[in-house]
């Protein structure tokens, strides 16, 4: 190994940065999965009945996949079992009363997001981003709640709009992904604690970009939050979220699930920088995340775009899709997915095609650095009614050292001959060559490595809100630090 | 002082000796320009300046403005002054080539202890090299070498050059791959950098390079060896009776202490 690789290699084994717990009282309810522990977190949150039903429901449809040992195992990641009756399925920091302002939130959990760079307090916000922060598992505090009000949006958490928006939350939770979907969806459709939702009516554009900030802090607890967007004809949102957890030995789960609804001509963004805790060098403790997330164009020229950048958690295992239903609908997929030390990584897309003239673009950029694993997996359908389907994928995987793998498991199914596919695939090495010619022009390594990796996933940060991308290239320079061996 | 003094070096490669003693003074204000056929060794030596780490310094010393050059990395290297012109400019993806010229400008402001250089600063500069090297900055808007043609690339060398101001300027066979018109526009702007501060090092296959831009002293490479050392008139000489004539002249070398 060059001594070039040496530094960069130092470079790649930069501390987690969030990994800090915040002391706080938290009310959380004993480890373990049953009937009665779905009752409870169905009183705690003062549900109304459709919600305990459709919640048990869920639940017994998982305690028999679980039984039947039904755990999805295809994907290319290796985990020793979960044990789910060790998991506390319920924590909340403990408030006493409602709160009727941000000023009431708890300042030990107001610090811990100025930590993260997520001041709460509205006057410190990003110009023009609303942020919703979950803290274990609720939401603690909405922001610009009342300008979005005026425009007519609702974005609050998904407790409340189970409150007040009940017809909303029946119509639309489970459309795009039912319990029966996959073993984590229905464990998250069981005991799913809370997240955001969204509301867009009709012909309106949000006038800022919406924001959820997922913080794990609790030690064996599991964060199963659920959201919910649904953009109404004519209407266009863009929705980011962000994640961290503090480091823990243990193995933490996150079953999330994002279900997004797209109506005529309505346009939906929906982009995470998700930084979970990845484990240690050694690949000890991180986060498992494993999530659900999907979209549905059902109105006609609506369009869903994700945007994606993955450099935490020890395990990602994850496919936002797009069902495209209407005609002429489009899905996007852009993704960078960074698997550094022992992190291991099995994501993609899933595009199906139900309307005529829809159209889909997959963009994936895998980066693997020191032991880390990155697999691609994408599936392409053109069913028979998709008359003049058009897709194109493009996956190009970056490797940085010899020790680390990137995999590629493209699923193509085509039913309609009218379609257009277009695959495109590359893999590169951070070559010496191209380490030494920066160098040679003054630039250190850790900068060049930063400069060449970033210069790698340019096509989907330029797709990402103009904050956040900045954010996302920040992310990525430390997440690489230590990276090459 | 002189700017560069290399004494008896030897250099392997994986084992293989590809440099077997080579003596070289350089001065500031100087064009040296080193001459040889395949395989002699000039490439191996413009990136040993450069300080590129798979080459293996097993004698001898590099001094640099009287330091230890073999103590340096290749960023230290590049921010003291020694800039490698590439035979072959690699392509990188994604980075802008401004952007790019930038970064690496302020690396060697900041190293320097300056200050680093805003956008309104640089562009009115950096606008005025791209004339030098005749570009077109449609160019400096695409990926850094990505999609250029040999010659542009070669031209995009030489623009770093103009923008980095390098005390000591490595040209390796900058001429490869240019048609007689892109050589003539490399050739101006090399000789346009020419200063009484600043050496070069301008490393050829072919006597033709040497008609644009005229060497002080010529030295031929062979075998890892420099086996003569002389005017400008020695590249002429060579072109009419080829390398072979030089091999039997190895106590010449001497001479290379220019």
């Amino acid at each position: 190994m060059s001594t070039d690789m040496n530094v960069v290699h130092e470079l790649a084994s930069k501390e987690y940065e969030w990994g800090f717990v915040t002391d706080i009282e938290e009310d959380r309810i004993p480890k373990g999965l049953n009937e009665d522990v779905i009752r409870l977190i169905s009183t705690k949150k003062n549900e109304p009945e459709f919600m305990l039903e459709w919640r048990l429901n869920a639940y017994r449809y998982w305690a028999s996949q679980e039984r039947a040992d039904a755990e999805p195992k295809w994907a290319n990641v290796k985990f020793p079992p979960i044990n789910y009756q060790g998991i506390t399925y319920y924590s909340a920091p403990k408030q006493k009363k409602t709160l009727a302002s941000i000023d009431e939130v708890d300042p030990e959990i107001l610090r811990t997001y100025e930590k993260l760079g997520i001041p709460l307090a509205e006057q410190k916000l990003l110009a023009n981003v609303a942020v919703d922060a979950v803290f274990d598992s609720v939401s603690v505090a909405t922001t610009f709640k009342a300008k979005l009000a005026e425009a007519g949006v609702i974005f609050c958490s998904f407790s409340e709009a189970v409150q007040k928006h009940p017809d909303l939350v029946k119509k639309y939770l489970g459309s795009v992904v039912p319990h029966t979907d996959n073993f984590y969806a229905a464990l998250n459709a069981a005991v799913f604690s809370d997240g955001s939702f969204v509301y867009v009516p009709k012909g309106v554009r949000c006038p800022m970009e919406l924001s959820t900030y997922f913080r794990i802090n609790a030690a064996e607890t599991g964060q199963f939050e659920r959201t919910l967007i649904v953009a109404d004809e004519g209407a266009y949102v863009s929705y980011l979220e962000g994640c961290t957890a503090p480091m823990r030995d243990e193995n933490q789960l996150h079953a999330a699930v994002v279900e997004l609804v797209a109506l005529d001509n309505a346009t939906i963004r929906y982009s995470t920088v998700q930084n979970w805790y990845p484990g240690d060098k050694n690949g000890k403790g991180g986060i498992y995340n494993f999530v659900t997330k999907r979209g549905k164009c059902l109105g006609r020229k609506s369009k869903i775009s994700w945007t994606q950048v993955e450099t935490g958690s020890a395990i990602t295992w994850k496919y936002p899709s797009c069902i495209l239903q209407g005609d002429n609908s489009v899905g996007e997929f852009y993704s960078v997915a960074l698997t550094n030390n022992y992190q291991q990584a099995d994501t993609g897309t899933k595009m199906i095609h139900l309307g005529r003239n829809t159209k889909s673009t997959i963009v994936s950029k895998g980066i693997s650095a020191g032991h880390g694993q990155n697999t691609y997996r994408g599936m392409v359908k053109i069913m028979k009614g998709a008359q003049g389907a058009r897709n194109y994928t493009q996956c190009d995987s970056l490797l940085i050292g010899d020790k680390c793998g990137a995999h590629t498991f493209p699923y193509i199914e085509v039913k309609n001959a009218s379609a257009r596919m277009e695959h495109e695939a590359a893999t590169s090495k951070i070559g010496e060559d191209q380490l030494f010619y920066l160098q040679q022009r003054g630039l250190k390594t850790e900068d060049a490595v930063s400069m060449i990796v970033n210069g790698f996933c340019k096509q989907v940060f330029k797709e990402l809100p103009m904050e956040f991308a900045v954010e996302a290239q920040k992310l990525l320079a430390v997440s690489l630090e230590g990276s090459v061996g | 002082m002189s700017l560069l003094e290399i004494e008896n070096l030897h250099v392997s490669v994986d084992g293989n000796e590809i440099l077997k003693g080579i003596d070289l003074t350089v001065n500031a204000g100087e064009v040296h320009s080193i001459m040889g056929p395949n395989g002699s060794g000039k490439s191996t030596l413009a990136q040993v300046l450069a300080r590129r780490d798979a080459y293996e310094v097993t004698e001898g010393s590099i001094t640099f403005e009287g330091r230890d050059l073999l103590e340096m990395k290749p960023e230290k290297a590049a921010c003291e002054g020694v800039f490698l012109a590439f035979q072959y400019p690699v392509e990188i993806p994604g980075i802008g080539n401004t952007y790019f010229l930038r970064s690496a400008l302020n690396a060697q402001r900041k190293y320097r202890g300056e200050d680093e250089m805003d956008a309104m600063d640089f562009l009115p500069m950096f606008r005025e090299k791209l004339k030098l090297l005749e570009m077109d900055d449609k160019l400096m808007n695409r990926s850094l070498n990505e999609g250029f043609s040999g010659g542009e690339k070669k031209r995009n060398e030489i623009l770093q050059m103009a923008v980095l101001e390098p005390k000591l300027a490595i040209l390796d066979e900058t001429d490869s791959g240019l048609d007689i018109d892109a050589l003539r526009i490399v050739a101006s702007g090399v000789n346009s950098l020419r200063n009484k501060g600043r050496a070069m090092i301008v490393v050829t296959h072919y006597q033709r390079l040497l008609n644009y831009i005229v060497p002080d002293f010529v030295h031929v490479l062979v075998d890892g060896r420099i086996v003569r050392s002389g005017g400008k008139e020695l590249a002429l000489e060579l072109e009419e009776r080829g390398y072979s004539w030089t091999e039997h002249d190895a106590p010449l070398a001497a001479g290379a202490r220019a």
